[in-house]
C-alpha cells in the first residue's frame, strides 16, 4: 500500500464523519412538552393508539410525530429513521458512531435534510449525522421522496432527491398557562449520563420562547463478538467515549396581520473518540475528534389578502472540526486537523393563487460557502456561491392534483489557491402528480418524475491529495408510481392505512472514491446504478380489547440497485455495497390505562461490503427485536413518566458497516416529569 | 389440549411464521472459503504464493497459491487452512518473503508479520510490529521496517527497523532511521532502507538510511530523491532505490547507488511503482498519479542493471495491457522467466492475476482477490 494512503485514508474517512450539524444523542421523551396539567394530564393516563390522521399527500411521504415518535424505541433521529421503509441507515455503531441514511439506494448525498423548513447544509462532506439529532426537541420528522409536495417553500425544497423534514417542538400554551417545561434524565447501558431540560414561556400573546438544553455523556463501552465458528472473540469496544452539549433557543411570534415567524439559535459542542474498524489484531485505534456547530436561523411567513403568501428564510452557520490522530506522527507532532466552515443563506418563497384550482409560485435562494483547513497541503479553500431558483405551479382538477417546476441552479466557485471547479449551470425539472377516483375514499394514485443532481462536495473536490476539481454534479432520475390508502372509523378497524410505490432510479456520473494502491485515491465520474425498488407498507390499529389499544405497523423494501458502471466488468450488474434486496420492520404497540408496551424489529437481509456479489464481500442479515415499557402517572400534580428500553433483546452480534460492530443486547432508563 | 384452544389469531400466526422464516436467512458463523481454479500445471515452473493487500479498513488481506504440480490456483486459502485465527489474516498485506522454511507476511495495519509454514501455510505465529512495512533477512534474523515512532520507549519522528529473532519471532533491538522507511535491501554487510516521509507531505524524506550490519547502527544517510520507496540489491554491488516523487511538479523515478562509495550513480528516467529484479533484467512497471492533470500514467518496462539502461518500455508484447487497468504487482519465475504481473483494477473490485510468457504473450489469467500485489515463490 502506498504510504501516502495511511494518512489520506485515515484523515478523509474521518473527514466523512467529521463536521456534521448536530445535536446530540438522546432518547425519546415523555409526553410533548405542550401537555397541559392536571386534567389533561390526567387524561393522557388513558391509553391511546400512535397513528395519526393524515390525508395522503402528492409525493409519497413517511412520518413519525407526536405519540408514535415517543413510543419507539430511539435515542436519535437516526434510531427512528430505520423504522422507514425505503431506507438505509448507514451506521458505525454506538454512541457517537456516524449515522446517515441512504434513500432508495441513491447515496446519502442526495437527501437533504430540513430543520424547521432550513436545510441543514454541509458543503464539506455533503452529509448529516442523524445520530446527533436527539429525539428531545423533535415533534415530528418526515421522509419525503422526491420532494415535500408543496408550492411555497424555499427553492433548497426542490433541490434533492429526497428530504428528511425535522420540526423542533413548539410550545402551546392552554387557559392561562405563561411557564412549563420538562425535565428527564436518561441512562443505562454504553455508561450513559443523560440529563436534558426544556422550559417554555409565554411572553405574550403574541410572543412565546423555548430553551431546550441537554448534555449527553457516555464511556462508549460494549460488548461485541466475531467468530467464524472456530474462533470466537467477544471483546469491549475502546475509545469510543462522547461527551456533548446542546443548547437550543427559539423565539415564535405572531403578527396582528396574521403573518408568522420564528427566530432560532443553535449551538452543539462535542468531544469524541473514533474507535475505528475491528481488524485482525488491532482492537484499538486512537483517534478523536471534537466539534462547534452553530447557527443562527429565521423564518417570516406573511399572507397578502387571499391570493398572495410570502415566505422569507435566512441562516448563518458556523462548523468547526478538529481531528486529532496520535498514531501518525508528523514533522509537526501527531496529525492534527482544523476544518472550518461557514454558510450563509437567505431565501425568498412567493405563491399567488390565481383561481381556485390554480397556484404557481417563484422561490429564489442564494447561499454562501466557505472552507478553511489547518494542516492540510495545497488545500484550495474554496468558497461556492449557489444561486437556485425554483418556478413551480400546482393545478387540482376535481380528482386530479398536477404540480410541477422547474429548478434553475447556479454554482459559482472561487479557490484562494490551485484549482477552482468549473462554474455550472442547470435547469432541472419534477412532475408530481395524484388521482383520487372515489370521492371521499381517501385512495390516491400517485406517480412522480424528477430529474436532479447533487453538487460535488468540497473533500470530493479539494481534498488535498484526494480531491478532483475537474468533477461533475451527480445525477439521479427518479420514476415513481404509488398508491396510498388511509381509513379512520369507529369500528373494529379505528385505523388502517396501506402505501405502496414502485419506482425505478438511475444514478449517473456517480462519484466514486477508490482508495487504494497505486491508483492514487482518486475521485472520478465513473459509477452509474440501476435502482428497482417497491416500498410497502401496512399501519392498522384494530380493537381487539376494548380496555387496551393496539397498534401495528409492517414495513418491507425491496431494492434491486445493479452497478451498471462498466459492462465489461465482471461485477456488471451486480447489486451494490450495503443494498439488501430485502428489508422491513414490525412495530406492535398497546396502550392500557397507564401502561404502553412497545415492541419493534429490524429485519436487513444479506448484503456485499463492495459492489461485487462474491462470498469474499459477503454480510449476513441482522435482524433485532427491541422492548419497551412505560407508564406514567402523577405526582404532585405534575406528570411523571418512566420507561424502561430492553434493545436488541436476543443478543445479536452483527455490523451494519463491515469491522464496525454494532452494539450487542443493552437497556436505557428513562425518568421525566413535566411541569 | 387443542391448539386452537389457545386462541392465537391466525393473523398473529402469520407474524410467527414471518419472523421465524426470516430469523432462518442467518446462515450463521462461517469459513468463507476460496475458489479453485485450473490453470494448468508445469514441472518447470514453481509454485507461489500471493498475498492480496485489500482496502484498508476492510480486514481484506487475502493469501492465494499456485500449486504448479496440480495446475491449481487457490484464492483465500488462509481462513480455511487457520480457521482459529481471529479475524483472519488481517488489514492491507504490505510485503511477503520466503526465508528459512517460513512465510512471512507483513500485515501493515494489524500491526503484524503472519509467520506460517512455507509448505502448508499454518499459522506458526506473528511478529508484533506496529505499522510494518516491509521485511527483509540476514545471517538467520528478519529485519522489519516500522513507520511508529516509538521504538524501545525512544519518542521521536524518526521511524525504525526492528530486528527479529525467528525462532522467537521477538523483537531483539531496533534502529532509528529516517520518518516512515519502507523497504530494506542488504548488499555485503550493509542494509539499505528507504525513508519515505509520507506522513508529512510538503516535508517528504529524500534519503537512504545505510546500516551496518555488524553494529546494527545507521553509519549515514544518502541524499537520493523525495518519498523513496522500493530498494533491490543488484549482483553488481549497486542497490536501486525508486523514488515516487510529490505528484505534483516532481516525477517519480529510477536511482542507482554505488554501494562501494555509497553515492548515487545514475538515474533513470522511468516512473517506478514495483520493480522485480531477476537475472539482468529488472522488470518495472509505473502506476503515476499527478494532481496537475488528475490522471495516472501507466508504463512498463524492463532495466539492464548490468549497463544500468532502459531497455524497452515494454515486457507485454501481445496488447493485453490495454486490459490491464492498474497494474499492482509483478514477479517473474526463476525458473521459467515467465512474467507474472497483477491488476487491481478500480482497488475495490477482485484483481485478476496475469501470466505471460518470456516473450510477452499471455498464457493464463485468473481472478485474485482485492489489489492483488506481493509474491513469494516455492522453489523446488
Amino acid at each position: 500500500m502506498d504510504n501516502r494512503h495511511y494518512i489520506r485514508y485515515v484523515s478523509f474517512f474521518i473527514l466523512c464523519i467529521a463536521a456534521n450539524y448536530g445535536l446530540h444523542a438522546q432518547d425519546k421523551v415523555a409526553y410533548p412538552a405542550t401537555s397541559p396539567k392536571d386534567t389533561a394530564a390526567a387524561r393522557m393516563l388513558q391509553g391511546v393508539t400512535i397513528f395519526s390522521n393524515r390525508t395522503n399527500p402528492l409525493s409519497p411521504v413517511q412520518t413519525l410525530s407526536g405519540i408514535a415518535l415517543e413510543k419507539m424505541n430511539s435515542l436519535s433521529v437516526a434510531d427512528a429513521l430505520r423504522f422507514f421503509s425505503g431506507v438505509q441507515l448507514k451506521d458505525y455503531g454506538g454512541l457517537g458512531g456516524l449515522k446517515t441514511l441512504n434513500v432508495r439506494s441513491m447515496g446519502t448525498n442526495h437527501t437533504a435534510v430540513f430543520y424547521d423548513g432550513i436545510q441543514l447544509g454541509n458543503a464539506q462532506n455533503g452529509t448529516v449525522d442523524l445520530g446527533r439529532f436527539s429525539l428531545d426537541n423533535i415533534e415530528q420528522i418526515d421522509l419525503y421522496n422526491a420532494q415535500k409536495g408543496t408550492l411555497l417553500q424555499p427553492a433548497r425544497g426542490f433541490a434533492s432527491a429526497s428530504a428528511i423534514y425535522l420540526q423542533s417542538r413548539k410550545p402551546v400554551f392552554h387557559g392561562n398557562e405563561k411557564t412549563h417545561g420538562k425535565v428527564s434524565f436518561k441512562t443505562g447501558s454504553f455508561g450513559l449520563v443523560n440529563p436534558a431540560v426544556r422550559m417554555e414561556q409565554r411572553l405574550s400573546d403574541r410572543l412565546s420562547a423555548v430553551v431546550s438544553s441537554e448534555w449527553l455523556h457516555g464511556n462508549g463501552r460494549y460488548k461485541f463478538r466475531y467468530t467464524n465458528g472456530t474462533y470466537d472473540t467477544t471483546a469491549v469496544r475502546q475509545n469510543a467515549a462522547i461527551d456533548a452539549a446542546r443548547v437550543e433557543a427559539g423565539l415564535f411570534g405572531q403578527g396582528k396581520d396574521s403573518s408568522t415567524w420564528q427566530a432560532k439559535a443553535y449551538y452543539y459542542n462535542s468531544t469524541r473518540g473514533l474507535p475505528g474498524a475491528i481488524v485482525s489484531n488491532k482492537f484499538l485505534n486512537g483517534q478523536h475528534q471534537w466539534d462547534r456547530n452553530f447557527f443562527v436561523q429565521s423564518s417570516y411567513n406573511k399572507p397578502f389578502g387571499k391570493r398572495y403568501t410570502l415566505l422569507l428564510n435566512a441562516k448563518f452557520t458556523y462548523d468547526y472540526v478538529r481531528y486529532l490522530d496520535t498514531a501518525i506522527v508528523t514533522v509537526d507532532g501527531p496529525l492534527m486537523n482544523r476544518y472550518q466552515q461557514k454558510e450563509y443563506y437567505i431565501s425568498a418563497a412567493n405563491q399567488y393563487k390565481i383561481t381556485s384550482f390554480w397556484d404557481v409560485a417563484l422561490s429564489a435562494d442564494f447561499q454562501v460557502n466557505n472552507m478553511t483547513a489547518v494542516n492540510l497541503d495545497r488545500f484550495a479553500i474554496p468558497t461556492r456561491y449557489s444561486t437556485l431558483v425554483a418556478a413551480a405551479t400546482q393545478l387540482h382538477l376535481g380528482p386530479v392534483a398536477l404540480q410541477g417546476n422547474l429548478l434553475t441552479t447556479i454554482i459559482n466557485e472561487t479557490t484562494k489557491a490551485y484549482t477552482a471547479g468549473r462554474d455550472f449551470n442547470a435547469i432541472t425539472p419534477t412532475i408530481l402528480a395524484s388521482w383520487q377516483p372515489f370521492q371521499g375514499e381517501d385512495l390516491k394514485i400517485r406517480a412522480f418524475y424528477k430529474n436532479i443532481f447533487r453538487m460535488p462536495t468540497f473533500n470530493d473536490m479539494y481534498y488535498s491529495t484526494v480531491g478532483n476539481p475537474a468533477l461533475k454534479p451527480e445525477y439521479t432520475k427518479q420514476y415513481n408510481i404509488g398508491t396510498g390508502y388511509t381509513r379512520n372509523s369507529d369500528g373494529f378497524l379505528q385505523y388502517f392505512s396501506l402505501q405502496a410505490d414502485a419506482y425505478y432510479s438511475h444514478v449517473k456520473d456517480k462519484i466514486v472514491a477508490s482508495p487504494g494502491r497505486n491508483f492514487q485515491w482518486m475521485m472520478q465520474n465513473i459509477g452509474s446504478v440501476d435502482i428497482y425498488g417497491i416500498d410497502a407498507s401496512i399501519q392498522l390499529s384494530p380493537v381487539l380489547l376494548n380496555a387496551v389499544k393496539t397498534d401495528f405497523s409492517v414495513k418491507y423494501t425491496y431494492q434491486k440497485a445493479l452497478d451498471v458502471s462498466n459492462p465489461a466488468e465482471v461485477n456488471y450488474k451486480d447489486q451494490i455495497a450495503y443494498i439488501p434486496v430485502h428489508s422491513g420492520s414490525f412495530i406492535a404497540h398497546a396502550s392500557w390505562h397507564k401502561w404502553d408496551v412497545n415492541y419493534s424489529f429490524i429485519y436487513v437481509g444479506e448484503r456485499y461490503f463492495l459492489n461485487t456479489n462474491i462470498p469474499l464481500y459477503y454480510m449476513e442479515p441482522w435482524y433485532t427485536s427491541d422492548v419497551s415499557v412505560s407508564t406514567s402517572f402523577l405526582f404532585s400534580h405534575k406528570l411523571v413518566k418512566l420507561t424502561g428500553e430492553l434493545n436488541n433483546v436476543f443478543n445479536q452480534y452483527y455490523d451494519v458497516v463491515i469491522n464496525y460492530p454494532m452494539p450487542g443486547r443493552y437497556y436505557r432508563l428513562t425518568a421525566s416529569i413535566n411541569f | 389440549m387443542r391448539f386452537a384452544s389457545f386462541h392465537i389469531p391466525r393473523r398473529y400466526l402469520l407474524l410467527m411464521v414471518l419472523f421465524t422464516g426470516l430469523a432462518a436467512c442467518r446462515k450463521g458463523a462461517g469459513i468463507t472459503p476460496g475458489d479453485d481454479t485450473n490453470v494448468g500445471a508445469d514441472s518447470l515452473r514453481n509454485g507461489f504464493y500471493l498475498l492480496n493487500e485489500g482496502n484498508m479498513g476492510m480486514n481484506l488481506a487475502t493469501l492465494d497459491y499456485y500449486n504448479s504440480g496440480t495446475g491449481i490456483y487457490s484464492s483465500n486459502i488462509y481462513g480455511t487452512i487457520n480457521p482459529g485465527a481471529t479475524k483472519e489474516l488481517g488489514d492491507v498485506g504490505n510485503d511477503m518473503q520466503i526465508y528459512g522454511g517460513k512465510l512471512y507476511a507483513v500485515i501493515a495495519m494489524s500491526d503484524k508479520v503472519e509467520v506460517m509454514d512455507v509448505h502448508t501455510a499454518k499459522r506458526l505465529g506473528q511478529i508484533n510490529v506496529p505499522s510494518c512495512r516491509y521485511i527483509t533477512f540476514y545471517k538467520g534474523k528478519a529485519y522489519v521496517s516500522s513507520y511508529a515512532t516509538v521504538a524501545g520507549g525512544t519518542p521521536g519522528v524518526s521511524g525504525y527497523v526492528a530486528e527479529v529473532d525467528t525462532a522467537t519471532l521477538q523483537v531483539i533491538r531496533t534502529v532509528n532511521v529516517g520518518r516512515q522507511p519502507e523497504e530494506m535491501a542488504i548488499t555485503g554487510d550493509k542494509m539499505y532502507v528507504a525513508n519515505s516521509g509520507g506522513y508529512s507531505q510538503g516535508h517528504f524524506e529524500r534519503t537512504v538510511s545505510v546500516i551496518n550490519m555488524n553494529t546494527f547502527t545507521e553509519t549515514k544517510r544518502i541524499d537520493v530523491a523525495l518519498n523513496l520507496h522500493h530498494v533491490k540489491a543488484d549482483k553488481y554491488g549497486d542497490v536501486y532505490v525508486t523514488s515516487r516523487g510529490d505528484y505534483y511538479e516532481v516525477h517519480s523515478k529510477l536511482y542507482v547507488i554505488d554501494t562501494q562509495k555509497d553515492i548515487v550513480k545514475d538515474s533513470l528516467p522511468t516512473a517506478v511503482s514495483d520493480i522485480w529484479i531477476s537475472g539482468d533484467s529488472a522488470y518495472i512497471y509505473g502506476v503515476e498519479w499527478s494532481y496537475v492533470t488528475n490522471k495516472n500514467t501507466v508504463s512498463y518496462g524492463i532495466v539492464d542493471i548490468k549497463n544500468e539502461r532502459l531497455l524497452g518500455d515494454m515486457f507485454i508484447t501481445d496488447g493485453t495491457d490495454k486490459q490491464i487497468t492498474t497494474p499492482s504487482g509483478v514477479a517473474v519465475d526463476p525458473t521459467t522467466k515467465e512474467i507474472y504481473v497483477t491488476d487491481a483494477k478500480d482497488n475495490l473490485l477482485p484483481g485478476t492475476l496475469y501470466c505471460f510468457s518470456p516473450a510477452g504473450k499471455k498464457k493464463w489469467s485468473v481472478t485474485a482477490g482485492n489489489i492483488p500485489g506481493h509474491f513469494a515463490f516455492v522453489r523446488h
